[in-house]
Formats: C-alpha cells, sequence, structure tokens
C-alpha cells in the first residue's frame, strides 16, 4: 500500500487501536492533522495547552492500562509538552507522543519553530526517534508503542518532520516486533524465587512493600491472593493506592513522608521487606541508613537497574511482577504458614490502633479531610480519583477509600501542579461510566485552568473539588514547620470567583463553606453530568499529618503540629 | 570518601543516529565519570562498539551498567576483568631538542616517528595506558609543545 507519512500514522494509530488522540496542532504537524480530518477510526480531542493534551493521554493511559496518545507540533507545540513527557516518564506511564519537526532540509538552521526536540526530551522518555526516511515511519511507530507498553512502561516520543509526513512510502504495518537489542524480562528466576520464598518462611516479621509496579503489571489480584494466603501485613506507596483495598485487613496504609504510624513502624521493625515493585523514593524511604534496617529485603522489578538502586537488595528478582507471584503463589501454599504472624499483625494492629490517621473535625469549619472522606463515603467505588499536586493530593491518598487499582490517578514522581484537570478528562473519556473526580488546589488548578473548555466542549463531565486554604498549603506548612513562619509568596488570598470562572466556560459552579452545603453541592454535580467546579472554603492552617520531615527517619514522626 | 575504582567498559550498541547522545547524556546526567571513549563501527555488522573509561563506587559502577543496558539500542554491556586495552598518544617536539635517548624510549613504549617537518617531530607511542601515563612524564625532558591521547581502546578475551 502507497501512502503518505501522515496516512502511515492514522493507520498505525489503527492498526494499534487507538481510540482517543489528545493534541493541538500547528505548522509542523499540519500534514497529520489535515488526514485526522479525513478519518473516522478514533476521535481526536483538542485540549487548550500541548501540556494537557500529555496529561490527558496519560491519564487515560492511567485508567486503561492502554498507551496514551498525543500529538503536538514543533517548537512551542513541543516544550509545552515537555513537562507531560517528564511526568509519565518519572511514574512509568504508556504513552506515544507524535511531534511535527521542521522539514529535514532545515533542520539545524534555527528554522522558525524549530527545537531539538529529540535532544530535549531524551532524558524523559523510554525512548525517541527522530524519523529521517518515511520508510522506517511503520517500523517506527510499530517499535513506538511495542516500547511504551512493555517492560518498565513509559513514553515514547516520535519527531516527524514534515517532509517526511508529506513523503510516499510503501505502508505494511509489521505483525511482529524484531527489536535485536531490547528484550525485557518477564519471567522471574525459579531459584531466586525459591530463596525468596524460604527468606519469607523464615521470617518473623514480614512486610509486603507495595509499589506502583504492581499497578503497571495489573498485579493487583495475585498481590492481594499472596497477601492473604501468607498473612503477610501490606504498606503501599502513593502510587500504588488501590492494589490491596482499604477494605483488606492485611492493608496498613500508605508509607513515606505522609504515611501512616503503622505503616511506617511496620518498615521500621520489619525483619523482611517483601518489595513488589516499588522504587525506594526518597519521599517514602526517608534517611537510607534508618531505613527498615533490620530487614532483609526481596525486590521483584522489571526493571533492573531499579533493583539495588537505592539500597542494597538480598534477593532480587527480575520480572514482571504478576508473572512472579503467580510463581510465588504454590511454594507459598505448600511452605508458609500464616499463623506464624499473628504476634507481628497483632502488634501491627495495635500500632494503628494506638495512632490512627486523624484529623480534628470542627462544626465551624469545613477541614479538608473531612471533605475528602465524605467523598468517600458518597462515592466510594463508583468515582475515579484524580488530584493535583500539594496538601489536597496528601489527604486524598490517606483518607479517600480506595477498592481497585487504576482509582487513584496522582503525579507521584515528578509531583506536577496542573496535572489533575486534564488527567480526569482523559480518564472520563477512558472509563465514561465512573464519576471521576478531581482533587485540586487553589494554586494547581489555575496551572490548567483552560482545559475546562476542552472538558465543556467535549462535554467530558468531571467534576473539580477545589480544596480551597487561600494558600500554595504544603509550601506554606513547610514554612510553618521549618522557615519560622515566613509566608514567601505562599499566600493566594487574592483569587478568582472560582463559581463565576467556570460559568463562563459553560460549566456548573458551587461555593460551599458547610457540610450541608458540600452534600447538596456534590450530589447536584454528580447528577448534573457536567463539567462542575465545588469551590471548598476549607480551614486555612490545617498540616498534612503524620509527617516524616525530608531526610528524616520513619519511626520518628512528626503526630501532631504544636505552636 | 568511598573508594572509587576505574572500570572499562566495552558497550556494543546499534550503530544509529544520537546513539552516542544517549550514552554521554546518560552519564552527564545523572553524575557519572566519564576518564575517555572512544567509538567505531564494527565491520560487516549495524553495530557499533565503544570503550567507555570511567571510575566510581562499586554501586555506582553497577548503576552505570544497568543504565547502558536499559537504553534501547545497546546490544551488550561487557564489563568483565578480562581485557587488552591499549591507548595511542601523538606528541610533538621540536628539533631544537637533543634527543639523545628518545629512541630507547621510543622502542620500550611501541613507539615510532610518525611524522616530522622543518622544525619538529611527532612521535606515536601505543601501550596500556599507564605506561602511556608513565611515556608522557619520561618525555616531558624534551619539552614537548604538544600532546594527543586517543582514549582506550579494549577488546576483551
Ligand atoms: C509545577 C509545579 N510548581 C511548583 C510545585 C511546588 N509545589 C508543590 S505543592 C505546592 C502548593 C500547591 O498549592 P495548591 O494547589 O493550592 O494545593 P494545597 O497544597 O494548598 O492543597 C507547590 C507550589 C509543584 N509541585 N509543581
Ligand atoms: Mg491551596
Amino acid at each position: 500500500m502507497e501512502l503518505s507519512g501522515s496516512q502511515m500514522v492514522i493507520e498505525a494509530l489503527r492498526k494499534e487501536n487507538v481510540s482517543v488522540v489528545f493534541g493541538y496542532p500547528g505548522g509542523a504537524i499540519m500534514n497529520v492533522y489535515d488526514e485526522v480530518y479525513k478519518q473516522n477510526y478514533f476521535k481526536h480531542i483538542l485540549t487548550r495547552h500541548e501540556q494537557a493534551a500529555l496529561h490527558a493521554a496519560d491519564g487515560y493511559a492511567r485508567a486503561s492500562g492502554e498507551v496514551g496518545v498525543a500529538f503536538v507540533t514543533s517548537g512551542p507545540g513541543f516544550t509545552n509538552a515537555v513537562t507531560g513527557l517528564a511526568t509519565a516518564y518519572m511514574d512509568s506511564i504508556p504513552m506515544v507522543v507524535i511531534s511535527g519537526q521542521v522539514p529535514i532540509s532545515m533542520i539545524g538552521t534555527d528554522a522558525f519553530q524549530e527545537i531539538d526536540a529529540v535532544g530535549i526530551s531524551r532524558p524523559c522518555v523510554k525512548h525517541n526517534y527522530l524519523v529521517k526516511d518515511v520508510k522506517d515511519l511503520p517500523r517506527i511507530l510499530k517499535e513506538a508503542f511495542y516500547i511504551a507498553r512493555s517492560g518498565r512502561p513509559g513514553p515514547v516520543h516520535v519527531d516527524i518532520p514534515k517532509d517526511v509526513t508529506a513523503q510516499m512510502g510503501h505502508f505494511a504495518y509489521p505483525s511482529e516486533i524484531k527489536m535485536q537489542t531490547y528484550k525485557p524480562t518477564y519471567k522471574g528466576n525459579p531459584r531466586q524465587i525459591k530463596k525468596a520464598i524460604e527468606a519469607i518462611q523464615a521470617a518473623k516479621r514480614p512486610v509486603l512493600y507495595i509499589g506502583g509496579g504492581a499497578i503497571n503489571s495489573n498485579a493487583s489480584a495475585e498481590v492481594r491472593e499472596f497477601a492473604k494466603l501468607c498473612g503477610i501485613p501490606a504498606v503501599e506507596t502513593l502510587m500504588a493506592r488501590g492494589v490491596m483495598g482499604d477494605e483488606n485487613p492485611l492493608l496498613l496504609g500508605m508509607l513515606g513522608m505522609h504515611g501512616c504510624y503503622s505503616a511506617n513502624m511496620a518498615m521500621s521493625e520489619a525483619d523482611l521487606m517483601i518489595a513488589f515493585g516499588p522504587r525506594f523514593d526518597d519521599r517514602v524511604t526517608g534517611k537510607l541508613s534508618e531505613f527498615a534496617k533490620h530487614a532483609k529485603i526481596i525486590h521483584v522489578d522489571i526493571d533492573p537497574s531499579s533493583i539495588g538502586k537505592i539500597v542494597p537488595i538480598d534477593y532480587p528478582i527480575v520480572g514482571d511482577l504478576k508473572n512472579v507471584v503467580e510463581a510465588m503463589i504454590p511454594l507459598a501454599k505448600e511452605q508458609i504458614d500464616e499463623s506464624k504472624y499473628k504476634p507481628w499483625r497483632d502488634l501491627l494492629k495495635r500500632y494503628d490502633e494506638i495512632h490512627p490517621l486523624k484529623y480534628e473535625d470542627s462544626n465551624e469549619i469545613l477541614k479538608p479531610q473531612w471533605a475528602i472522606e465524605r467523598v468517600g463515603q458518597l462515592l466510594g467505588d463508583k468515582a475515579i480519583i484524580c488530584t493535583d499536586v500539594g496538601q489536597h493530593q496528601m489527604w486524598a491518598a490517606q483518607f479517600y477509600p480506595f477498592s481497585y487499582p487504576r482509582q487513584w490517578l496522582s503525579s507521584g514522581g515528578l509531583g506536577t501542579m496542573g496535572y489533575g484537570l486534564p488527567a480526569a478528562i482523559g480518564a472520563k473519556v477512558a472509563v465514561p461510566s465512573k464519576t471521576v473526580i478531581n482533587f485540586t488546589g487553589d494554586g494547581s488548578i489555575l496551572m490548567n485552568i483552560q482545559e475546562l473548555m476542552t472538558a465543556v466542549e467535549n462535554n467530558v463531565a468531571v467534576v473539580n473539588i477545589i480544596l480551597n486554604n487561600q494558600f500554595l498549603g504544603m509550601v506554606r506548612q513547610w514554612q510553618t514547620f521549618f522557615y519560622n513562619k515566613r509566608y514567601s509568596s505562599t499566600d493566594l488570598s487574592v483569587q478568582p470567583d472560582f463559581v463565576k470562572l467556570i460559568e463562563s466556560f459553560g460549566g456548573r459552579g458551587f461555593r460551599v463553606t458547610t457540610k450541608d452545603e458540600f452534600d447538596k453541592a456534590l450530589k447536584e454535580a454528580v447528577e448534573s453530568n457536567t463539567v462542575c467546579m465545588i469551590d471548598v472554603q476549607v480551614d486555612r492552617f490545617e498540616n498534612v499529618l503524620p509527617m516524616v520531615p525530608a531526610g528524616g527517619t520513619l519511626y520518628n514522626m512528626m503526630l501532631e503540629y504544636k505552636e | 570518601m568511598e573508594h572509587y575504582t576505574r572500570r572499562v567498559l566495552s558497550v556494543i550498541v546499534l550503530n544509529e543516529d544520537g546513539v552516542l547522545s544517549r550514552i554521554s547524556g546518560l552519564f552527564a546526567g545523572r553524575g557519572y565519570n566519564i576518564d575517555s571513549l572512544t567509538v567505531a563501527p564494527i565491520p560487516k555488522t549495524n553495530l557499533s562498539r565503544l570503550t567507555i573509561v570511567t571510575s566510581g563506587s562499586a554501586p555506582v559502577l553497577e548503576q552505570i551498567v544497568k543504565q547502558l543496558h536499559k537504553l534501547i539500542p545497546t546490544y551488550k554491556v561487557i564489563e568483565s576483568g578480562q581485557f587488552v586495552e591499549k591507548e595511542m598518544a601523538l606528541v610533538k617536539i621540536p628539533l631544537a631538542e637533543d634527543f639523545n635517548g628518545l629512541d630507547a624510549m621510543l622502542k620500550a613504549y611501541n613507539g615510532t616517528i610518525a611524522s616530522s617537518g622543518e622544525d619538529f617531530i611527532v612521535v606515536m607511542v601505543a601501550d596500556d595506558y599507564d605506561r602511556i601515563d608513565n611515556f608522557l612524564k619520561a618525555v616531558k625532558k624534551y619539552n614537548p609543545t604538544d600532546i594527543v591521547r586517543s582514549g582506550s581502546v579494549a577488546m576483551d578475551i
């Protein structure tokens, strides 16, 4: 089949069963957009900023488990997209991002809207390509999708010069991948798995430390089964919320800087850590020399470079988590006696009773934690929860009752403010049957506020709940604790009228200051099936607790803040 | 201070656009040292061989190898201690110098006179990298005006 480069892009997306593309056109990618116009294989959603196109594709990928796809133009279109690439890369999210580039003959001349896109994207993607010949395009697109979704997933960037999108060439989409150099390992080494089981058998105080890899590997069911079989208590990272399900009696909660007491104590007192796809982020470990210092460590990860990167590992297992846990289950059935860990489970339960996650509710003023709990009570598993970045993000991770994987979408690794709204749009497009909530802050929401237009135009009914503390709250909290209350550039008390703001975009707005108003607004918002924004006026000076100060030790949490 | 060791890595990669920038970018971005780096295509293949001399603590060296592996175009990272490693150096010496003893020195370091002009000679030596160090120290007495080292090339055995 003879096709132009642009037509090849469309056909490749069709072969990959892509159903939606988020993007923003411009000169260098106009040939591709012309073909977008002519086709009806997939829907194209025009965002109002390239960063948002990538976050929407990212949200789509996280919610669906499929590869998210975005188109941007060269130069500023691409540079606007970089934050989206970095966000996806840090959280290992599969995406294919196609950017236009100036024609090959003009590359290197500082042409209009020319930028060295692959040079810029290299450190924040899993892989990238500059397509120099249309005959390579089918293979490159095939590889791009394969690389994005296989192994440790991640974004792949394909930069296509304008003349390549116009050139004609033979199109035969490869049915198989033949890559000489890239071959991820899926199956764990049986000898290592056997040794790991023996280590568990020998342990008295084992703990499951579950990371985002459990979501990427779709291993939630296996991890739950393994935990139950062995009776081993579990902690989740921010990225792993939903893997165990909060109803699960074995789940202690989130660990790390704002983790709960029992989870952090479990890590500190364990004699064996079973790490299922986490990456030992510094926001989790605190001071490394004190981190889980009594524990031997089993680490299962599909990325060999992740193993031993931060702490030395006693039992490394390279492989796909789902695959490895499936192999562990029959061995565990034979060899592990769950009753052995009962005293340990009881101890941790006691820790949880002594210092549960808590906040002081009030009848005078709305507490942000209450709002999150309330949404949890009213919507529970009916909602997918997205967040921006800041205090509201941590409270959502702490107080929302998650019950399944891919219910929780948050920028963990990069901590990108402005992620929430576009990601919520992507999630709602992926899973229209769910209510999609974006818990956001009065700071974050303004970083991609233009996406209200995208949502309204496409009738993507996301519900934004601003926990409005009139502060860059998380930064303000650090200033309170560590900078003697010098609130440098964090006061946001000058703000727009959020109700009028969303109304001007054609959505519905609510301002609430009481619990009754909150319930009423939430109900109306969810039932309205339109894009909504609930501006919740909350206690300005609430702090996220417990807190392990940066570089502190997990067993030394700040449980309360006293003036 | 952690103990730093010198390590020679032989990295076989697809010979494609941008592969060198992926590798140099990896070293720069993660703060790894590059003491020397040489690249050349491997005849009759679509591959290139890079010889990288680096140094770091044991965990850092382990990460360097893993991160190199992780790059999509990387075919193989050879890190065995079993290498023949050689380096070359060119040294320009003014003719005004007294060359007494230079011949014997060149002989000792596999050297020859590579080129000469009206008022200079260029000598070339090829030897182990630490012997090149020694040679360059010894050759100072001829007041060289220019020195170029090639960086190591290595072959695993
Ligand atoms: C793009 C970006 N810029 C800056 C930061 C640093 N930062 C982290 S949290 C935060 C405050 C966020 O304020 P808001 O959205 O109101 O959330 P709150 O903490 O008040 O809940 C800031 C500025 C960031 N994470 N991302
Ligand atoms: Mg705020």
